[in-house]
């Protein structure tokens, strides 16, 4: 499906340097039109310099940001087909909610009757019907910031950015406002292009996700691809939670590979990873993908692992530590080679938790598709 | 060419834009030109003041060998000095009572020390005037006392000065802190001197540093408060101009300015660029 | 959270320990002062140094008489002037200083306020000394002329006659100037103070929802520093509504200013009475600015 769209912002070798600092390193990617585009990544990592130079607030130090097949670098952000709803969400204090809702149009010399209705639409959109005279003063952060979503989206703009818009709401308010963000977002149809340092916000509400680490694109992927197959090692740890082990690889076939980890054991992928033989690569293994199971329950295990060979993609340990937070319980397993592996597990019955506790010895395995081999 | 091309001016760098460095750059000019040929002229070894014939410390030397301008030095400095330290305690125990305490009458009393900071100073010199002359203090006194009338005076404009800046300073104060202090065995002055002090220690600092400057600029509340045998610098200064502009007035100004930066730079050594700037 | 105000009668000791002698002193060396004053300003000349005070009115009036009354006004006028040249020229500073690299920022701040440490005779003196008939303002214009009288003889006119030094000093505009130049710091501060407080993002905001630079700044800009502005003009008209220094230094015989007429009654003329009546005008003058001010810092909150 994405094939089909059209590019609708072009970010081409865009670099940003801050005296010795550089914030976004020779950056190049397409947001498509249409999409729900995220970008997420650590405080620090560059994704709202990028964001605020597609708004125009920074100028790149290098390349070119095109929007809807115009350069920009010498547009100034009053004059660019995007609008922002920004971190603080910027509501402007001495003007009432149909006064900052209204203020792009009255600027853009809108007629007062088309002003008065698109306000009346805008404020219905993001469920703000009977604000229309409230002071910002006298809202909740959840009302401001749907104030400043309906002043960006009078406009119609080509693209809507958000600069971590979910960052100020406490948890039950933002999971609610994901849901409406996105469909928000399907309903006017316009490019969302959104900043977060939250992986949770990412996943649940992007069509695409670029990770940037360190002013670089670490990963480009839907959310689900972003999980199941990081790109290297930033990705699979940041992005969800991980065990990360180093090894050797020793056999890559079209439709095999095994890896030889000294601190967890023999790993056998069913399928190819196309790296040199003999290569240092890392394995991540999800916390979610391991069983748990007693010692001594051998024949269940190799009925269980038996999509690998014998004695690959096993492990044993002692439970060194456990903290149970209702849906799962984690575990903390001391390996016998003395590393620490996290295991999660699904309390699908309400006295699952009590099957295992403090220093029992367990023993672990994991289905051949569920390692990631990761070359860097 | 990549050297010299710097990136375009993004939206908020107003401070990048030409036309506002030139803006910042002619005031900074108007501001500090005069003072600046003040100084340089004051080297110059010529009677009229504007061209260069040569550099010269004759006028510090007649300066300093004047005994009325060195008497009018001396004086000013004794009297800023008092003046600050008494301003100090008493600004000090003004902020914390307004601070700490509730008691009748108390938003005049508020309102009554933020006075002395409103009324023109041509208003407090006239009232010290009449005030000095109906008590019938003495002018007669010896040396410091003499100076007694004119401490007086500028510690009352002076004290409700550091009574604002410390009390600014004393409400960003926590005083869960001085609760944590008491939990953990002080007592209340021991949380006073560990935990209270050292937080308002820049309002003091700032408070002294404008008491003084105050003190040594204040002219007006001089001239009406100096009895004939008492003559402050500003004082000196201001008849030595209504006579006529000497080059010794030159070289005893820019020892004052020069002392007025040496007092900045104290400030700025103990308290950094941004504490200096930001008490203010 | 800076907790509940303690009651003086739940600690006597520590209160009256701390409380008495600002309260003394106030008392003592403020009150007791400006008490003088005013009954004096009910007062008449009795003797050479006496004043009997008898509760006339006569001072009262004789000020609200036309020759007073119009130096009055034109103090008023004066220090208006002085005030909106200040802000014209504070506020763009005032903004550089803001918007400046975070390192730039406190010595910006730094290079204003030395003036205002440095003694305010001194800075007076400096600014004269560069008016004077042969200074170097003089000395510029000179120059300006003489560029002026070259160029006309460049397109064939007659040049211009020798430049003349004239006399920059002992008028209105001097007064104007040396009042700018001394309370110029008083504005840029509270200015600033303002603008650093306002959120840069509301900034952007406008710019991104389509203004430009100059409808930000007249729609978002002056209206959220407006307590700033009023706290710069009230910090700059106070002060120069009351100068006694500049008018008498550099003004000529028709720039008196209020205080130069007050000062005469106690050091030349001798009428402390109607000197009295004078300061507690020009005091209650202050009262009546400062309650405009709090009235309308009232009427602002209420908006809000």
């Amino acid at each position: 499906m994405p094939e089909t769209k059209q590019p609708i912002i072009q970010i081409r070798n865009v670099s940003k340097r801050f005296g010795k600092v550089t914030a976004v390193d020779n950056i190049s990617l397409d947001i498509l039109a249409g999409e729900f585009f995220v970008l997420l990544g650590p405080s620090g990592c560059g994704k709202t310099t990028l964001l605020r130079m597609i708004a125009g607030f920074e100028m790149p130090t290098e390349g070119q940001i095109i929007i809807d097949g115009q350069d920009m670098s010498l547009v100034p952000p009053n004059k660019r087909p995007v609008n922002m709803v920004f971190q603080s969400y910027a509501v402007f204090p001495h003007m009432n909610v149909t006064d900052n809702v209204g203020y792009g149009l009255r600027i853009a010399g809108v007629g007062k009757g088309e002003i008065r209705d698109r306000v009346a639409e805008a404020l219905e959109l993001v469920k703000l019907g009977g604000f229309e005279d409230r002071m910002p003063d006298q809202m909740s952060g959840g009302q401001r910031q749907r104030v400043a979503l309906a002043r960006s989206l009078v406009m119609r703009p080509k693209v809507l950015l958000l600069d971590e818009p979910l960052s100020a709401l406490d948890a039950k308010l933002r999971a609610q406002m994901q849901f409406e963000l996105s469909d928000l977002q399907d309903k006017v149809g316009i490019t969302f292009v959104t900043v977060t340092h939250d992986q949770d916000e990412a996943l649940s509400m992007a069509s695409r996700v670029a990770v940037i680490n360190k002013g670089e694109v670490a990963q480009l992927a839907g959310p689900s691809d972003l999980y199941e197959y990081p790109a290297n090692r930033f990705v699979a740890d940041f992005v969800g939670s991980v065990n990360i082990f180093e090894g050797k690889l020793t056999l890559d076939e079209p439709d095999k590979a095994a890896v030889d980890c000294p601190g967890l054991g023999k790993i056998y992928l069913n399928h190819g990873v196309t790296g040199p033989h003999g290569a240092d690569v890392w394995v991540a293994l999800r916390p979610e993908k391991i069983y748990l199971h007693v010692p001594g329950a051998g024949k269940a295990i190799r009925a269980a692992a038996q999509d690998a060979p014998d004695g690959h993609n096993l492990a044993r340990g002692t439970i060194k530590g456990m903290s149970y937070l209702g849906d799962i319980t984690l575990y903390e397993i001391q390996l016998e080679g003395g590393q620490v592996i996290r295991v999660s597990r699904p309390n699908l019955s309400r006295h699952d938790q009590e099957d295992f506790t403090w220093d029992d010895k367990v023993s672990m395995h994991w289905r051949a598709d569920s390692p990631v081999v990761l070359l860097s | 060419m990549a050297l010299f091309r710097s990136a375009p001016i993004a939206p908020l760098e107003y401070t990048r834009k030409l036309w506002m460095r030139g803006w910042v750059g002619l005031t900074m000019l108007f501001l500090y030109a005069p003072l600046l040929v003040l100084m340089v002229f004051s080297f110059n070894d010529s009677k009229r003041n504007v061209v260069w014939k040569g550099f010269t410390l004759k006028y510090y030397e007649k300066a300093l060998n004047n005994d009325s301008l060195v008497e009018a030095l001396v004086n000013s400095l004794t009297i800023a000095f008092l003046a600050t330290i008494i301003s100090l305690v008493i600004g000090a125990l003004a902020a914390v009572m307004l601070w700490r305490f509730r008691f009748p009458f108390k938003g005049l009393v508020e309102g009554t020390m933020s006075l002395p900071i409103i009324v023109p100073e041509i208003c407090l010199g006239v009232a010290f005037l009449i005030f000095f002359a109906k008590v019938e203090w003495p002018t007669d006194l010896m040396w410091p006392l003499n100076l007694s009338a004119i401490t007086i005076a500028h510690i009352t404009f002076c004290f409700p000065f550091v009574a604002m800046v410390v009390r600014a300073r004393l409400a960003s104060f926590n005083k869960e802190e001085e609760e944590a202090a008491k939990d953990l065995g002080a007592t209340e002055w021991q949380a006073f001197r560990d935990v209270l002090l050292p937080h308002i220690q820049p309002g003091l600092v700032a408070g002294a540093l404008l008491a003084f400057t105050l003190s040594l600029d204040d002219f007006v509340i001089t001239f009406f408060t100096s009895g004939p045998d008492t003559i402050t610098f500003p004082v000196k200064v201001y008849s030595m101009v209504r006579f006529s502009v000497t080059p010794e007035v030159n070289a005893a100004s820019t020892l004052l300015i020069l002392l007025t930066v040496i007092l900045t730079f104290i400030a700025l050594k103990v308290q950094g660029v941004k504490g200096i700037t930001e008490t203010h | 959270m800076s907790g509940a105000l303690q009651d003086w009668k739940s600690q006597k000791k520590p209160f009256a320990a701390i409380a008495s002698v600002p309260v003394f002193w106030l008392a003592l060396f403020f009150v007791a002062p400006m008490a003088i004053v005013w009954l004096y300003s009910f007062g008449e000349n009795a003797g050479p140094a006496d004043i009997n005070i008898s509760g006339t009115l006569d001072n009262y009036k004789r000020a609200i008489e036309w020759l007073y009354l119009s130096i009055f006004l034109k103090s008023l006028a004066v220090a208006a002037l002085t005030t909106l040249i200040c802000l014209i020229i504070g506020f763009p500073v005032a903004m550089a200083i803001t918007f400046a690299a975070p390192k730039w920022r406190p010595w910006l701040l730094l290079g204003i306020m030395l003036p205002f440490w440095t003694n305010l005779l001194i800075r007076t003196y400096a600014l004269m000394a560069l008016m004077g008939t042969n200074g170097y303002m003089n000395k510029g214009l000179g120059g300006l002329w003489e560029g002026a009288s070259w160029l006309r003889t460049l397109v064939g006119m007659q040049p211009l006659e020798a430049w003349t030094p004239i006399q920059l000093l002992y008028n209105n505009f001097a007064v104007v100037l040396g009042l700018v130049y001394v309370h110029l710091p008083f504005m840029v501060l509270p200015l600033y103070s303002a603008l650093d407080r306002l959120d840069k993002s509301l900034i952007e905001a406008s710019l991104d929802l389509g203004a430009g630079h100059f409808k930000t700044f007249m729609q978002i800009v002056v209206p959220l520093a407006a307590p700033g502005i009023v706290a710069g003009v009230m910090i700059t008209l106070v002060p120069a509504l009351g100068a006694y220094l500049t008018p008498d230094l550099m003004g000529g015989t028709d720039s008196q200013m209020i205080a130069n007429v007050i000062e005469r009654q106690f050091k030349r003329a001798n009428d402390w009475p109607f000197g009295a009546a004078l300061s507690f005008l020009l005091i209650y003058a202050m009262f009546i600015l400062i309650a405009l001010q709090s009235m309308k810092a009232n009427k602002t909150k209420e908006v809000r």
